[in-house]
């Protein structure tokens, strides 16, 4: 018995309160690790609380479909915009997948050690630029080519395309957003491939090199199939990126309501919208309800592809363990 | 005929390496891009007087003036927003690594903060501005200061959580065994070891704080004057940055790629410094 009680002293008052403390910590910390899930959902519910207003009064496929955006005569037509929002995304992401996904592959499969490790900074760069500063990149140096040279170029060879037929002198365009854009979802798209890359098991690809592959036949018909449903996610992280950048785009994408036929028009997507028009939204009936509605559209895509794209990634990451 | 199988094995090799390398080169071409654009379009604009006083009257039409209020004011909502992220964020980080482990609670918080990393900064901006009008808040600095560590928290969090996760866990273990309880070892043991890492997290939040200008542009507004109170308006570099573009005259424009060059630099040095911090911090960790 006395041996009993030394091994296990009875817990005095200090080592109690300790015990407590700790309890009360952990209980505390717990309710502050709530707090991201309330937010999310406080914000979904505060935005569609404020659009309620407008659905009352407008059904809500007229207002996706509406092409006519006249807040002060009643009319909000969301179709411009919405399809404004997609063509900038959707140009951005032809541009940015196949040299996101290839840079990656080189930095995973052929890059030395030297250039990885280069790499990673320059990465983590690019991700630190302010988007106001792309913006002022692609005013400068995107805007100003695109209109005195690709723009041109493009509808001399591939005019007879709509989609590359150019009406608009400016420069200021579906392109030139994508293509500032392009560059900035890269960190994203590049740093989440490579990670999903280094999780194809080594045996794999030297098996594959082993029976006589060369190194781009392991690649497509190995390491990619292994790590499609990873590499896939990195793409929509990058794109839900894309689709709610504002700044950056709104500063070059010319912000007129219409529907674009080429990637050479000027758009307006929803966050430029959002942007432009909060300080004038509380004069005009219904102005402030149709602009929360944007906010909440552009919330519910990307909350819906993050969502998507984070499962994607954890099962990927435990296939891979 | 197997022959030229072969061959076009290695003629295909050599174009896709061809095309990786180029896309590598196409990244890393398109950030030195941006670097020499904003140099060489800022620094002619750039002097002295930007950095060291406020907009005098006419300073949109071209007068004399700086963009000090700016500076100071980004200055200020980053500071708060990282030191109100950070409060926030090692307790959930601490919850997630010592107390929760693997539970189905702890895997939906950390979805959750990964769908709050993705959240586009015009919706938070939006989001406060509601909130904002609903209780009689005017633009200020604290609300600015809150929208901004929104941001923040999932960056910060993320971060912190991957560092910690990758502390040696026989260390945990050791200070278990010698009685510590949960909290004393997340405090004294795992913190301390892992602050290289968590200082990154840090300046990495900092810099995105600093740079964000959609949600600011909702929730702390902009003002000519030096920032001057919590519930007062305040300027921001990135709005500076984009005010001024948006004027007609070339000499406000000019200043405007000074401001955006100034920006670019703090970015940079927020960028670098926690890179030379974490090298010096990191000789103290137990490996």
């Amino acid at each position: 018995m006395a041996h009993d009680t030394r091994l296990r002293p009875p817990p005095d008052r200090a080592v109690l309160s300790r015990r407590t403390t700790d309890r009360l910590a952990g209980r505390f910390f717990w309710l502050i690790a709530l707090a991201p899930i309330a937010l999310i959902l406080v914000i979904i519910v505060t935005l569609a609380w404020r659009a309620r207003s407008i659905l009352e009064v407008k059904p809500l496929g007229e207002l996706l479909t509406g092409e006519v955006w006249k807040p002060i005569s009643g009319q909000f037509g969301f179709a411009p915009f919405i399809v404004g929002t997609v063509w900038v995304t959707l140009t951005t992401m032809i541009i940015a997948v196949p040299i996101c996904v290839l840079c990656a592959l080189y930095l995973s499969e052929y890059a030395g050690s030297r250039v990885r490790g280069a790499m990673k900074p320059l990465l983590d760069i690019l991700a630190a630029i302010p988007s106001v500063i792309y913006g002022v990149w692609g005013l400068l140096a995107i805007v100003p080519v695109v209109q005195s040279t690709i723009a041109p170029a493009l509808q001399q060879f591939l005019g007879f395309l709509p989609l590359f037929d150019s009406k608009n002198p400016t420069g200021f365009s579906i392109f030139s957003a994508a293509l500032v854009l392009a560059i900035m979802v890269t960190p994203v798209i590049v740093a989440v491939t490579y990670e999903v890359l280094q999780t194809v098991p080594h045996g794999l690809r030297e098996a594959s090199l082993a029976v006589g592959a060369t190194r781009w036949q392991t690649i497509k018909h190995v390491v990619l199939p292994k790590a499609l449903p990873g590499v896939i996610a990195a793409i929509v992280l990058g794109f839900s990126r894309a689709f709610g950048e504002t700044i950056a785009v709104m500063m070059i994408v010319g912000n007129v309501p219409q529907m674009p036929r080429s990637i050479f028009d000027a758009a307006y997507p929803l966050p430029a919208l959002i942007a432009n028009n909060y300080g004038e939204m509380m004069s005009i009936p219904l102005y402030d309800a149709a602009l929360m509605g944007a906010a909440l559209i552009l919330l519910l895509v990307v909350l819906g592809f993050n969502l998507v794209a984070v499962l994607a990634l954890r099962q990927a990451a435990r296939r891979a363990v | 005929m197997k022959k030229r199988k072969l061959a076009r094995r290695h003629v295909e090799e050599t174009i896709f390496k061809a095309l990786m390398i180029g896309s590598f080169l196409f990244v890393v071409g398109g950030l030195v891009f941006i670097l020499i654009t904003i140099v060489v379009k800022g620094l002619p604009a750039l002097n002295l007087d930007m950095l060291t006083q406020t907009p005098k009257g006419g300073f949109y039409l071209g007068k004399a003036g700086g963009i000090l209020n700016a500076i100071v004011g980004s200055l200020y909502l980053a500071t708060g927003a990282t030191i109100l992220a950070l409060m926030v964020s090692i307790p959930i980080v601490l919850y997630l690594t010592t107390y929760a482990h693997r539970s189905r609670l702890a895997g939906s918080m950390r979805l959750s903060l990964d769908v709050m990393w993705g959240i586009p900064s015009i919706v938070y901006g939006a989001f406060a501005f509601i909130v904002m009008l609903a209780i009689g808040m005017r633009a200020s600095l604290l609300a600015g200061i809150i929208v901004l560590a929104l941001i923040e928290i999932p960056i910060m969090v993320r971060a912190m959580d991957e560092v910690i996760r990758s502390v040696p866990h026989e260390l945990r273990e050791a200070s278990y065994s010698l009685g510590a309880t949960r909290l004393e070892t997340a405090s004294k043991v795992v913190l301390r070891q892992a602050l290289p890492g968590i200082v990154t997290a840090i300046l990495l939040a900092f810099g995105r704080g600093i740079g964000d200008a959609a949600a600011v542009l909702f929730t702390a507004g902009y003002t000519d004057r030096m920032p001057d109170g919590l519930l007062r308006p305040v300027a921001s570099l990135p709005l500076a940055v984009f005010f001024q573009l948006g004027t007609p005259f070339p000499e406000v424009q000019q200043r405007a790629y000074a401001s955006a060059l100034v920006l670019t630099i703090m970015v940079l040095l927020i960028s670098l410094g926690s890179r030379l911090l974490a090298r010096r911090l990191s000789r103290n960790v137990i490996k």
